[in-house]
């Protein structure tokens, strides 16, 4: 049973990592600007976009990807039109990434927020009086000061998008090399009469992955503790 | 290298109230004070870019940092004004070493000689590898105050930079500021309200009362108003007025531990000072310590008898009066304020132009 992987199962677990990984750092951006938003501005319609950035957490992932399929499919709101330029989301790898970022989305959104709202603005502001440019502060002093927050809301999305199903198959379905996912592959195996074995196997795969990368989460958070506590030399 | 005058003309609507205020520094300390909510951060904000005023111009010499006619209005990473707030805001991921070098890595900063001046001066030498966690309150306001000074700043704007310390810390950074304010030849402009830092560190003053400036000048003639006293001490504070004077040392006993100084209005004892005869001291008298009569005493275990005449009379809600006596010798000084009760002043009949003997039961040493 313990066999290399099979190019069915590396390619699920390939695509799987391609999805999550790429699915997290196009939500970066967004989560960056929205997360500042929330926890430093106030204005007109504050309210609703947390909401709308929370709804994931708690529609039901098949709620979610119906209507991502109706926004991006192919005769969808948007979907027409990025059709039309040749960039295509229905029923392929991207459409997948797309419902795993937002997926991940809340948790992203929510962990960057929190520690935006823990930095002391002030500390801006002194970097401005010391000749910083905007930019320069956010590089050198925002970022930093942020960056557990980061590194927690990335990885929270990015497992997240690990176990994601429910979405992705409404939108994107179960295509073997395209769409098909460890957990999706896991379902199919399922599915198949003589699947056991394959099931089993997938479902090693997928607990390892998840040990993975909460070792590394572990290991990110305490290299940041370190770097917090290091004592007078 | 000074550029001559600094001059500040603000206007910003602020909630309950607006700021409209002029105001001018030169080389050298120049203090804003007045109760809080007067507009004294606000002003210093204003000058450092962090608000926008409604109308003004700021500028310091030819430099026009602020012009709301040409619709001027400079970055404040360009303005090169160093700003210590009332909180350290040391950046916590920062050793102090590289806290300080912030501002001088972008702006070009000091040179070599007077970094290592500055550090010696504030004695930063043993925390420059520690990060800003490891920092005693004290220590931690130290190194704000020279992290501002590194960026090389043309002017320097000080925010209560002792606000938030314990008087013990404040006793600890306060020669170190003194030391200085002292070396440098830029506009430093410090916003207090603890009138021992402003008479002790200031060379002129300006009083803010809600929003506008109520007086400006030099330290010993601005505080020694009562107009301006009442209205820093408040309705409260008759007990913390008193009157600035600035003496020279003319001799020490040292059998007896006491030094003499003089200044126009007489010569007083005090205990004795490690300075050189011909030094500098600056005294401040508080009325409540003074006790008034009408002909020399004699007998009397009080050294310090200063002649002189009733130019005011002031009385309070409290049953005491404020007795303004102008100094035989030194008419042009402001008066010497002293506090008794309305029972005693009655005793005495006192009235205006009567000649009086103010006598000192304590003085203390501003620096």
């Amino acid at each position: 049973m313990l066999t290399p992987l099979s190019a069915g199962e590396s390619e699920a677990l390939w695509l799987s990592l391609k999805i999550g990984v790429i699915g997290t750092l196009l939500s970066l951006p967004p989560g960056m600007v929205i997360a500042w938003a929330l926890a430093r501005k106030t204005f007109p319609g504050k309210f609703l976009l947390d909401l709308i950035v929370h709804l994931p957490l708690v529609l039901p992932p098949v709620v979610t990807g119906y209507l991502l399929l109706l926004t991006f499919g192919r005769r969808g709101l948007l979907g027409g039109w990025l059709d039309s330029i040749g960039f295509t989301l229905a029923f392929n790898w991207k459409g997948a990434a797309l419902a795993s970022a937002i997926m991940g989305f809340p948790l992203l959104v929510r962990a960057l927020r929190l520690s935006w709202e823990a930095l002391d603005a002030r500390l801006e502001t002194a970097a401005r009086t010391l000749g910083a440019t905007p930019v320069d502060v956010f590089f050198n002093v925002t970022l930093p000061l942020i960056m557990p927050g980061l590194l927690t809301g990335a990885l929270l999305a990015f497992a997240r998008a690990l176990g994601e199903f429910g979405a992705t198959i409404t939108f994107v379905a179960n295509i073997p090399g395209e769409t098909q996912t460890l957990p999706i592959a896991l379902y199919s195996a399922l599915q198949s009469p003589s699947g056991e074995t394959a099931a089993l196997r997938l479902l090693m795969l997928s607990v390892l992955l998840a040990v993975g990368a909460l070792a590394l989460s572990e290991w990110l958070t305490r290299r940041q503790q370190h770097r917090n506590e290091k004592s007078p030399s | 290298m000074s550029r001559g005058l600094f001059t500040a003309h603000i206007r910003k609507a602020l909630g309950s109230f607006t700021l409209d205020v002029q105001i001018e520094a030169i080389a050298g300390v120049t203090a804003i004070i007045g109760a809080s909510g007067a507009g004294k951060t606000s002003a210093l904000r204003a000058m450092a870019g962090l608000i926008t005023p409604d109308d003004g111009h700021i500028a310091y010499g030819d430099i026009v940092y602020f012009d709301a006619a040409k619709r001027t209005n400079m970055p404040v990473e360009m303005r090169r004004m160093g700003y210590v707030f009332q909180e350290a805001l040391l950046f916590p991921h920062m050793r102090v070493i590289d806290n300080l070098d912030f501002g001088s890595k972008r702006h070009g900063g000091v040179d070599e000689a007077q970094r290592k001046e500055l550090i010696d001066l504030l004695a930063l030498e043993p925390l420059l590898m520690r990060y800003p966690r490891h920092l005693s309150g004290g220590e931690a306001q130290r190194v704000a105050i020279a992290r501002a000074l590194l960026s090389n700043p043309q002017i320097l704007l000080l925010d209560e930079p002792m606000a938030s310390l314990d008087p013990a810390r404040r006793r600890e950074i306060l020669p170190h500021l003194e030391a200085m304010t002292e070396r440098l030849h830029l506009p430093v402009i410090l916003v207090s309200h603890n009138i021992d830092e402003v008479t002790r560190l200031a060379d002129r003053v300006i009083v803010f009362d809600r929003g506008t400036v109520f007086a400006q000048g030099e330290v010993a003639e601005v505080l020694n108003r009562l107009d301006v006293q009442q209205l820093i001490h408040g309705e409260s504070g008759d007990a913390d007025i008193g009157t600035i004077i600035d003496t020279k040392i003319t001799g020490h006993d040292d059998s007896d531990h006491i030094t003499q100084v003089e200044f126009p209005g007489g010569t007083l004892t005090i205990g004795q000072m490690d300075r050189p005869v011909d030094s500098e001291v600056r005294l401040r008298l508080r009325a409540r310590d003074i006790a008034i009569a009408t002909e020399k005493p004699t007998g009397l275990s009080i050294q310090n008898m200063l002649k002189g005449h009733i130019a005011q009379i002031d009385e309070t809600d409290k049953g005491q009066m404020i007795i303004g006596l102008r100094l035989d010798g030194h008419p042009e000084q402001g008066l010497l304020q002293a506090v008794i009760t309305q029972r005693a002043a009655k005793t005495l009949s006192l009235k205006t132009d009567q000649t009086v003997w103010a006598l000192i039961k304590s003085v203390s040493i501003v620096n």
